[in-house]
């Protein structure tokens, strides 16, 4: 006994050591995602779609003879998080680059903190317009920007015969971005912009809003925010009798969700979406959506969590792309590479343009945008 | 006009569910003198307790709210037998860092538990509102506005009416005074705090259903609940069930006609102001308990 329990500690340390060494083996990618608070939903998902990549990469050898590794992190929905977590895996965890932050006040956070460290981040769900545009050379979105998504819809006004439009959208840079954006472009197509109404992210009870929108002369309400507030939204609209049309942007809505979960009052809704994983033939690479929406089945995740998913596979395909074009895991080196890549995207080819001010230009790709009507309780494609 | 007459319907709804909320804590905090960070987080455990009962074990909706009760009832006699009995007679400030220590030891084991994604729990009405004219309102939501009212009018007659009641407030007027009255002392403080925890329980299991079920939903919830019994003034049962009304009809126009970006600041303004101009709350008695 006394002899065993001397050894133990040798044993112990020697685990710890050999440990340390297995790791240095690996290639980290930091992913930094709200998995608590107000867009805990929608950030689970996105690093269950994360993880498929992973598991993908490694079953083929990984990168540079190396396995992948994620070091996934926290930010619990609030941008002070964000920023900690993300100089933690920095400093801390040597991550080389990283994938976040999610919600565009999440990003704007980190945005600082990767021109201190000089560490690139592929940007998978934001759309705040001014990520891109503020002068951040380490920042590559794959996600469309609100002025994108604005642009893309654009096209279909005259068929929805719009003539004015409230906006109910979360009260941050993704919400508030997303209403300037629109508004701009629905000015120009001459349709009256009525109330602009916010709402806190942790807002539970929009009843309010939704009373004083039912009051106004608009016949459509846009509504901009993620998965979980939706669905409250959509009951509340039908219990005070709201009948506007209401359309919803930014991609993270989930909808089979707010089929489910806001019944017949889903019916009649449009949406605005970044992945059609209904209709993967549709999809710009049929052959990788099949794959990813197989695998995400066969881990028995949630089918309406793809819409949300995907983002997280594509961004870690992409920091993978990076890495491996890189040939080094080294920041400097990846982010040169950021620009080089070609990677078979869900929702097009990931391919970065330059994007904002001259000299310190952020990367930006062309995501497609699609529209969608849920009625009688089924997903329908809209042309734009 | 229509649009006045819905958010007075909103203000009704939201307002018997914020009173429910102060009621349980002006007993905790005004009466008992404890500075209770856990109201919050008994709200979430009944709602909890809601989606256990309703969703995972498929029973009844209306046998898993008394469930909520008594299980938070039994969560708030644990909490005071081993954390507050053994700090009887220790100043307020130590009392409170060990109610805000059990605070996140309670929320960070929920999240453990059930994760930070947000649950919803299915309800037997209809998703189709009650229409009265130009205003429409839940069905559920009344239902919440009902079963708050009578939560509340049994609180009131519980304290104002009954043995236990009038024992409870001797308790906290003078102990030993009570104590030598025949008072059990000991039993007094352990039901306080566990009819009060009971009734945090039961708003949530309430707005649970309502809302969506998180972690975190009880921080909002606890603010409030703060809020209103500082605006009825502290230990005032009627105060709080004006504070709450008073604070939601604040939400309400507030976000209905100023501006809603700001509408939980509206609540705080009415506090701020409150402390400034009558400290002791809008409905405080003149003299006060404890």
């Amino acid at each position: 006994m006394m002899r065993t329990s001397r050894i133990m500690p040798a044993i112990a340390l020697a685990a710890v050591l050999l440990g340390g060494g297995a790791k240095a083996q690996t290639i980290k990618i930091g992913v930094n995602e709200p998995l608590t608070g107000a867009f805990a939903a929608s950030g689970t998902y996105v690093v269950n779609g994360a993880k498929i990549a992973a598991d993908e990469i490694n079953a083929k050898g990984g990168i540079l003879g190396k396995k992948i590794e994620l070091v996934i992190e926290d930010n619990k929905s609030n941008p002070t998080e964000a920023a900690a977590v993300a100089e933690k895996l920095i400093t801390s965890d040597k991550v080389p680059v990283l994938m976040g932050a999610w919600g565009s006040s999440l990003t704007l956070a980190v945005m600082p903190k990767l021109i201190e460290y000089e560490t690139p981040m592929v940007v998978e769900t934001s759309s705040s317009s001014k990520i891109t545009t503020t002068g951040n050379p380490f920042i590559f979105r794959i996600s469309p920007p609100s002025s994108v998504e604005a642009a893309a819809f654009k096209g279909i006004v005259d068929k929805l015969a719009l003539k004015k439009v409230d906006f109910l959208v979360i009260n941050n840079d993704w919400g508030r971005g997303t209403a300037e954006d629109f508004s701009k472009m629905m000015k120009e197509k001459g349709i009256g912009i009525g109330l602009v109404e916010t709402m806190d992210q942790g807002a539970q009870d929009m009843s309010a809003q939704l009373s004083k929108i039912k009051s106004s002369d608009s016949e459509t309400v846009i509504v901009t925010t993620a998965v979980d507030q939706l669905t409250l939204i959509f009951k509340q609209a039908a219990a005070l009798g709201l009948k506007k049309r209401i359309i919803t942007t930014g991609g993270s809505q989930n909808p089979d969700q707010i089929i489910a979960q806001a019944g017949a009052a889903a019916n009649g809704t449009m949406h605005l979406t970044t992945f059609l994983p209904w209709f993967p033939e549709k999809t710009p690479n049929p052959e990788a959506t099949n794959y990813f929406v197989s695998e995400w089945k066969k881990r028995g995740f949630d089918f309406a969590g793809c819409t949300e998913s995907f983002r997280g596979y594509d961004g870690i395909r992409t920091a993978a792309a990076a890495i491996e074009k890189a040939g080094k895991a080294e920041p400097a080196a990846i982010k040169a590479a950021l620009w080089d890549i070609d990677v078979k995207g869900l929702n097009g080819d990931i391919v970065f343009r330059k994007s904002g001010p001259a000299g310190k230009e952020s990367g930006q790709s062309q995501p497609n945008v699609y529209l969608i009507e849920i009625s009688d309780g089924k997903v329908d494609m809209k042309t734009l | 006009m229509s649009e006045f007459l819905q958010h007075l319907i909103n203000m009704l709804v939201l307002g018997g569910t914020y009173a429910l909320l102060g009621i349980g804590l002006t007993l905790i905090f005004g009466i008992m003198n404890v500075v209770n960070f856990t109201h919050g987080v008994l709200y979430t455990f009944g709602a909890y307790i809601m989606f256990i009962v309703v969703q995972q074990l498929g029973l009844n909706f209306f046998l898993a709210l008394p469930v909520a009760v008594v299980a938070g009832w039994l969560l708030g006699a644990v909490i005071e037998l081993t954390l507050l009995r053994p700090l009887r007679g220790s100043d307020i400030d130590t009392t409170m860092l060990v109610m805000i220590g059990a605070w996140i030891a309670m929320q960070s084991a929920t999240l453990w538990i059930w994760g930070g994604v947000a649950k919803s729990v299915a309800t037997p009405f209809p998703d189709a509102p009650l229409v009265l004219g130009p205003v429409s309102v839940s069905w559920l939501r009344l239902f919440v506005l009902a079963a708050a009212a009578l939560l509340i009018v049994v609180t009131y007659l519980l304290i104002n009416r009954t043995k236990l009641g009038c024992a409870m407030r001797a308790t906290f007027q003078d102990q030993d005074t009570a104590s030598l009255m025949g008072v059990n002392v000991d039993l007094i403080y352990t039901s306080t705090f566990a009819i009060g925890s009971s009734l945090a329980a039961a708003a949530g299991a309430l707005l649970g259903p309502v809302y969506v079920i998180f972690p975190q939903m009880g921080d909002l919830a606890a603010v409030k609940a703060f809020a209103i019994v500082i605006l009825g003034g502290l230990g005032n049962i009627t105060g709080a069930v004006i504070g709450g009304f008073i604070l939601a009809l604040a939400e309400e126009l507030g976000a209905g006609y100023i501006s809603s970006g700001y509408r939980d600041a509206m609540g705080f303004l009415i506090i701020i102001a409150v402390l400034i101009f009558k400290p002791t709350g809008l409905f405080a008695r003149s003299e006060r308990v404890g």
